[in-house]
């Protein structure tokens, strides 16, 4: 078990500025997570330790600083087709469905927040190319959107190392939209324009957002409160299109939380269907 | 179930076999295409999984998929290519030659556990767990 050299007052002060920036509630058990998270910040400020830029931070405002730690602490990990049977159930189940459903329109809007460096909404770009060709005339939009700004320049320039594009990506995947540039690999350009990236903080107010069909909010909610949990499932309903879905992580669930969503089983994945 | 692990390193081959062994394979081991030819010619049957490196004197790794998928018999065996080739028009070629997927080096034990998963891989210590 990891043990953290932290001072119980320098993790209480951490969790504090995380919650009040973003909502997100940080376990303070787990300092270890502030110290390796942290640790970079503290060493390219010029810090000696965590508790230094602590103390730095509290001594006087410093806006940018302050951004970095909430960032260090609340980016989610990611990669490409992650538990993949969403994926997969987007493939079977809902591509279909929505391709009947929207033939009117000859519109698809997915939105996967908390995008991180995009691999979520890159593997629906890439389903979405590979296995449904006709949906090419449509207008499709695939927004991701996140807190971090570095995360989101990542996101929006679609380069990846090595580790990255070897996790969870199918290899006849990445020889089709991927190109070798250095030592990284980058999305194709036709595959990074399907996608666009947006800031979006769950707790401040939201820029306009288009009718979303689809939702990703996969373990995201795990890090709020129960109450902000409530708020954010009901803002997230208010842009969702008449049984449009949502998908969560696999130990989340709107059960308890909102009323407005029916549960689905859908081949090895479950989603959340706006009633 | 047997795992056929080809690599000219034994280092490699050492790293692997700690990796699918706990997956309930029994592995067995060869040091180019040729070998691992004639290794699946002792076990016929009992191959599921072959990982393979691309490079090796003899018989490289590419050669070997060629073999092996020109058998119509074994067809069926799930490959995967564990190699330090990373060049996109490489690994097109290794995929039409028949390679399932593709495990670039370096990696980690759950890259590797989840390219199984994505091709379909059923892993024997699982199979015994659900019975």
């Amino acid at each position: 078990m990891s043990v953290s050299t932290l001072t119980p007052d320098c993790i209480s002060y951490v969790c504090t500025t995380v919650r009040e920036r973003s909502a997100i509630e940080l376990d303070g058990s787990k300092g270890y997570l502030i110290e390796a998270r942290l640790g970079p910040v503290a060493r390219s400020h010029g810090f000696g330790s965590i508790d230094e830029l602590v103390s730095s931070l509290r001594s006087r405002r410093q806006v940018k600083l302050e951004a970095q730690v909430v960032e260090a602490l609340t980016t989610n990990e990611t990669s490409f087709f992650r538990d993949l049977h969403p994926f997969e159930a987007l493939r079977k189940v809902l591509f279909p469905e929505f391709r009947d459903r929207n033939s009117g329109t000859k519109s698809l809007n997915i939105w996967s927040a908390a995008c991180s460096t995009g691999q979520e909404i890159f593997s629906i770009a890439m389903y979405l190319r590979e296995h449904f060709p006709d949906l090419n005339s449509w207008k499709v939009q695939l927004l991701g959107t996140d807190l971090s700004d570095d995360v989101l320049v990542r996101a929006t320039e679609g380069k990846f190392s090595q580790i990255e594009v070897n996790r969870g990506m199918p290899a006849p995947l990445l020889v089709k939209n991927f190109d070798r540039v250095g030592l990284q690999w980058q999305l194709k350009p036709e595959v990074r324009k399907m996608a666009r990236f947006q800031k979006l903080n769950f707790i401040e107010r939201w820029p306009p957002l288009p009718v979303m069909d689809i939702v990703f909010l996969r373990n995201v909610l795990i890090y709020f409160s129960p109450e902000t949990k409530r708020s954010i499932l009901e803002k997230i309903r208010r842009v969702m299109a008449p049984n449009g879905v949502l998908f969560l992580g696999a130990a989340e669930t709107t059960i308890g939380l909102d009323t407005s969503f029916e549960r689905v089983q859908a081949d090895k994945s479950v989603f959340y269907r706006l009633k | 179930m047997d795992a056929l692990v080809i690599d000219d390193s034994r280092a490699m081959r050492r790293v692997l076999r700690r990796i699918v062994e706990p997956m309930g394979f029994n592995v067995l081991e060869a040091e180019h295409g040729q070998d691992g030819l004639e290794k699946l010619d002792e076990h016929e049957d009992s191959v599921g999984l072959i990982l393979v490196d691309w490079n090796m004197p003899v018989m490289d790794g590419l050669q070997f998929v060629k073999t092996l998928r020109a058998d119509s018999e074994r067809r069926r065996i799930n490959i995967v290519m564990v190699t330090t080739e990373t060049e996109p028009t490489q690994m097109a070629r290794a995929l039409m030659a028949g390679v399932d997927e593709f495990v670039m080096k370096p990696f980690t034990p759950d890259i590797l556990t989840e390219k199984l998963k994505l091709i379909g891989v059923s892993l024997p210590a699982q199979e015994n767990v659900t019975g």
